[in-house]
């Protein structure tokens, strides 16, 4: 019993959902950039990427991660390519 | 042996920094060091009170800083342990009577007869911040198992790491097992996690202590009869270099975790 419960702690207690938004507001406070300095680097990465590539911009995310020892700014950009398979052929 | 001078500081008020540096006191001079402790809150006297000796000041810390007494008049010797001093803030002034190399003067003047010099920061990280940790060797950072105090904890150590200080070390307080284990607060691993540093204590939330304040006699001088108490007995002789196990705080599997962490300690930022 005491097994299950502890299974099920972290999922739905607050002391978790406390805990996944300090990982996110620690990560901003740490790096000092805010929510709209990073949107603004998003709308740049896809200006500067566009020039090349076709990036398919509702897909973009950028964001700031966190761990133990750093944090690092993380963009993930998907290109607007329908699919690879049709590249080979 | 030079003292250890060591700071206590959150950024946020009220997570029981004040308690804690009574406390420490209190059990360092039963551990038969020589203490002395310093409230650095000017313009916001507590400490005295949480000691019990509101009624014998007579000089305070800007007294001194000012010339109007000598440092030995300022402090306040403990009726219980004859080894435990208290030097005083000022009650009517602000925190501008005070600046970083009277603290370090103080606290260099204080070195050479004492084994332990705690300083009591004021909340926040303005200029009473900074003075108060310009004297440190150690800095213990304290917060409370909720989301406010974590991050003013975390800016302080920030703060701390920009000025190339000693990494801190982390007091855990308030800490409510029976919460923790329902899931509603922050658990101990976590906050570790998320501050990253090295944990020096953790301390239960404990109805004891309000009743203790309230008589002006810090629970740590019985601590037998209490769970904080006892916290702060270990932490007490964690500053003084011994390598005490943490307790487990009643809760079923918090000590495998506890055993976990320890492991992780010293992983740094």
């Amino acid at each position: 019993m005491k097994f299950l419960k502890r299974l099920s702690r972290g999922r739905g207690g607050s002391g978790a959902v406390a805990k996944e938004r300090l990982r996110l507001v620690l990560a901003y406070d740490r790096t000092s950039v805010s929510p709209e300095v990073l949107e603004q680097i998003k709308d740049e990465i896809i200006a500067v990427i566009s020039r090349h590539v076709s990036v398919d911009v509702s897909g973009v995310q950028v964001g700031v991660s966190q761990d133990q020892s750093e944090s690092r700014l993380v963009a993930d950009i998907p290109l607007a390519v329908r699919s690879t398979r049709r590249l080979d052929r | 042996m030079a003292a250890t001078v060591v700071t206590i500081t959150s950024g946020k008020g009220g997570v029981g920094k004040t308690t804690l540096v009574a406390n420490l006191g209190v059990s360092l001079a039963m551990l038969g060091r020589r203490v002395v402790v310093i409230d650095a809150d000017v313009g916001l006297r507590n400490l005295d009170v949480s000691l019990g000796l509101e009624n014998r000041i007579v000089y305070d810390i800007v007294d001194v800083i000012e010339g109007r007494c000598r440092l030995r008049q300022a402090m306040v010797r403990d009726k219980r342990l004859s080894e435990l001093f208290l030097i005083p803030a000022a009650q009517n002034r602000d925190k501008s009577a005070v600046k970083p190399d009277d603290m370090i003067r103080i606290c260099d003047d204080l070195k050479e007869n004492h084994d332990f010099v705690l300083v009591d920061s004021p909340a926040g990280i303005e200029e009473g911040f900074r003075y108060a940790v310009a004297p440190a060797d150690r800095v213990l950072v304290v917060t409370n198992p909720e989301i406010a105090s974590v991050r003013d904890a975390d800016r302080v150590v920030g703060l701390l790491e920009a000025a190339e200080m000693n990494p801190p070390a982390l007091v855990i307080n308030r800490i409510k097992p029976d919460m923790v284990r329902r899931g509603e607060m922050l658990d101990i691993p976590d906050v570790v996690e998320l501050l990253a540093i090295d944990l020096i204590g953790i301390v239960p939330e404990d109805p004891v202590i309000l009743a203790s304040t309230n008589r002006g006699q810090p629970a740590s001088l019985s601590p037998d009869g209490s769970m904080a108490a006892h916290a702060f007995h270990d932490i007490a002789h964690r500053l003084c270099g011994e390598d005490v196990p943490f307790q487990a705080i009643d809760e079923p599997g918090l000590f495998s975790k506890l055993v976990r962490l320890i492991r992780m300690r010293g992983d740094g930022r």
